[in-house]
């Protein structure tokens, strides 16, 4: 660790000592969430999320493939994140590395495995045409809490996607089908501190990550931690709750800003 | 292809409704992304740039370093879902030539001997793609630069002109663009009208050029009154200020 995460993390570890954080927030605050839809014309559907200062940016495509070998009756959902330079002065141009693949592939399970998109309706012939859904995460500002910021752009993007049916000469657009969403919801924790949301500060000198999604019924759907901490079974039980309690908000301004 | 479509109509109006000399309509911002050391949100038409201004900073590897003078590093990029037809992420032939262009052209406005050994690296990400990206990117990097306190000669800008139907046209639009005869993207240095930028395709005579050019260069001082508000619009906002 070179020496200014030193000098932050001695910083910001004194204020959580007296209760607070570095931007005023409590522990189990989350910071100010913007969803914004359809920004993106050319794409079928699309979303820009912020939270605090960062910012990420979903366009979600789809075009008419061949279903893979062992589900030939359902569609194709890809997912892909770009870390690109214009985010922040660490990101680099080039091949997705390491942090993009792992964002990506969280961001594809949460919506894979809670069956958001309804992949055996996207099939046109089977074994043969299929719809391919491509989700393409872009970071535009990246001040921390990348995960719930992708997966909530990539919601809501799929949540105003229009199956471009004309477009491929198979009858009339129309909306895409979709389930109830999960929420997912970041906590990190440095010395014995658990803070949810993280800023990238706090981000960058983090022991543990954790991240929770949650449905409506307040049933958890996937979780992931990251990072070499460990957490105690009490933390993880705190983590779950107030994921809860915060998806709960999340959700409801999910469905007011897509109208769902 | 043969066009079954008319690009100017019996009133001498563009598909899109505009006449010959009309550009779209375009809304600048500078200042929108918190990491960057300057930014800037562009919509020229149908176009949606983000560009994003880091640096100067230690140009890595070392060895593009100039001791005399820094780099610029302008990086074109279209986002997947821009295009109708998705686009494979990351560079390509053609994103990688806008690059060098770009960044030929912001070099000769940047006082780059100011900062030896130094990379400026400018982001250019097209989010949503109608024709004439190169220019929307240019002139959105332009402001960006001018938001990250990059000293320069002047704010670099770019607008294109062509031919659709048999005639000279500014700012081509997506079907002009596909359809059309020529297409001749500019940029300039506003103050002294050094051209910057320049290419073409298609098929345009001596006569025609002029003409195109000049257009062209119109269109940058117009793009360029929109750039210098977005930039005052910014410094202005911030309390305190005049």
């Amino acid at each position: 660790m070179s020496i200014v995460p030193l000098i932050k993390r001695d910083y910001i570890s004194k204020l959580a000592e007296q209760g607070k954080r570095v931007d005023g927030r409590r522990f189990d605050e989350y910071r100010k969430i913007e969803i914004e839809t359809n920004v993106v014309n050319k794409a079928e559907g699309s979303a820009r999320v912020k939270i605090g200062n960062t910012q990420v940016l979903t366009g979600i495509k789809m075009a008419v493939g061949e279903p893979y070998s062992d589900s030939p009756e359902s569609g194709v959902l890809t997912t892909a994140a770009e870390l690109i330079p214009l985010a922040s002065p660490d990101f680099e141009a080039g091949p997705p590395r390491e942090n993009a693949i792992e964002l990506a592939r969280v961001v594809d399970r949460g919506v894979r495995e809670s069956e958001v998109v309804e992949l055996d309706k996207l099939c046109l012939e089977p074994g043969e045409k299929v719809w391919v859904v491509f989700i393409d995460i872009h970071i535009l500002d990246y001040d921390g809490n990348l995960f719930d910021a992708a997966s909530l752009a990539s919601l809501a993007a799929l949540y105003t996607t229009t199956v471009p049916a004309a477009r491929f000469e198979l009858g009339e657009d129309y909306p895409l089908s979709l389930k109830e969403p999960p929420i997912s919801c970041t906590s990190v924790k440095f010395d014995n501190f658990v803070v949810m949301d993280p800023s990238l500060d706090e981000e960058e000198i983090a022991d543990a990550r954790l991240t929770v999604a949650t449905d409506k019924n307040g049933d958890i759907r996937a979780m992931q931690k990251g990072l070499n901490g460990s957490f105690t079974k009490e933390e993880i039980q705190k983590v779950i709750k107030a994921s809860l309690d915060t998806g709960r908000e999340i959700r409801k301004q999910l469905s007011e800003s897509t109208g769902k | 292809m043969e066009l079954d479509i008319k690009l100017i109509d019996d009133n001498g109006k563009r598909l899109d409704g505009r006449s010959a000399e009309e550009l779209r309509k375009i809304k600048i911002e500078a200042g929108v992304l918190h990491r960057a050391d300057g930014s800037c949100y562009l919509e020229w038409g149908g176009n949606k740039v983000l560009a994003a201004v880091y640096g100067p900073r230690e140009a890595i590897p070392r060895h593009t370093q100039n001791p005399l003078r820094a780099i610029v590093n302008a990086r074109y990029n279209m986002a997947a879902f821009s295009v109708e037809d998705r686009k494979r992420p990351g560079p390509d032939r053609r994103s990688r030539e806008i690059s060098k262009v770009i960044s030929e052209a912001l070099e000769k406005v940047v006082l780059t001997e100011h900062f030896p050994r130094s990379a400026i690296d400018v982001n250019i990400e097209v989010l949503d793609a109608e024709a004439g990206t190169r220019c929307a990117g240019l002139t959105a990097a332009g402001v960006a630069l001018a938001d990250a306190g990059i000293p320069m000669k002047d704010i670099p800008v770019a607008c294109a002109a062509g031919k659709i139907a048999g005639q000279v046209v500014i700012d081509l639009g997506k079907e002009e663009d596909n359809f059309g005869d020529a297409d001749l993207p500019v940029a300039i240095s506003p103050r002294t009208n050094e051209i910057l930028l320049l290419q073409m395709d298609g098929h345009l005579t001596v006569e025609e050029f002029n003409k195109a050019l000049d257009l062209a260069i119109k269109g940058c001082h117009a793009a360029s009154e929109i750039q210098k508000k977005a930039i005052l619009d910014k410094y202005q906002s911030i309390e305190g200020a005049e």
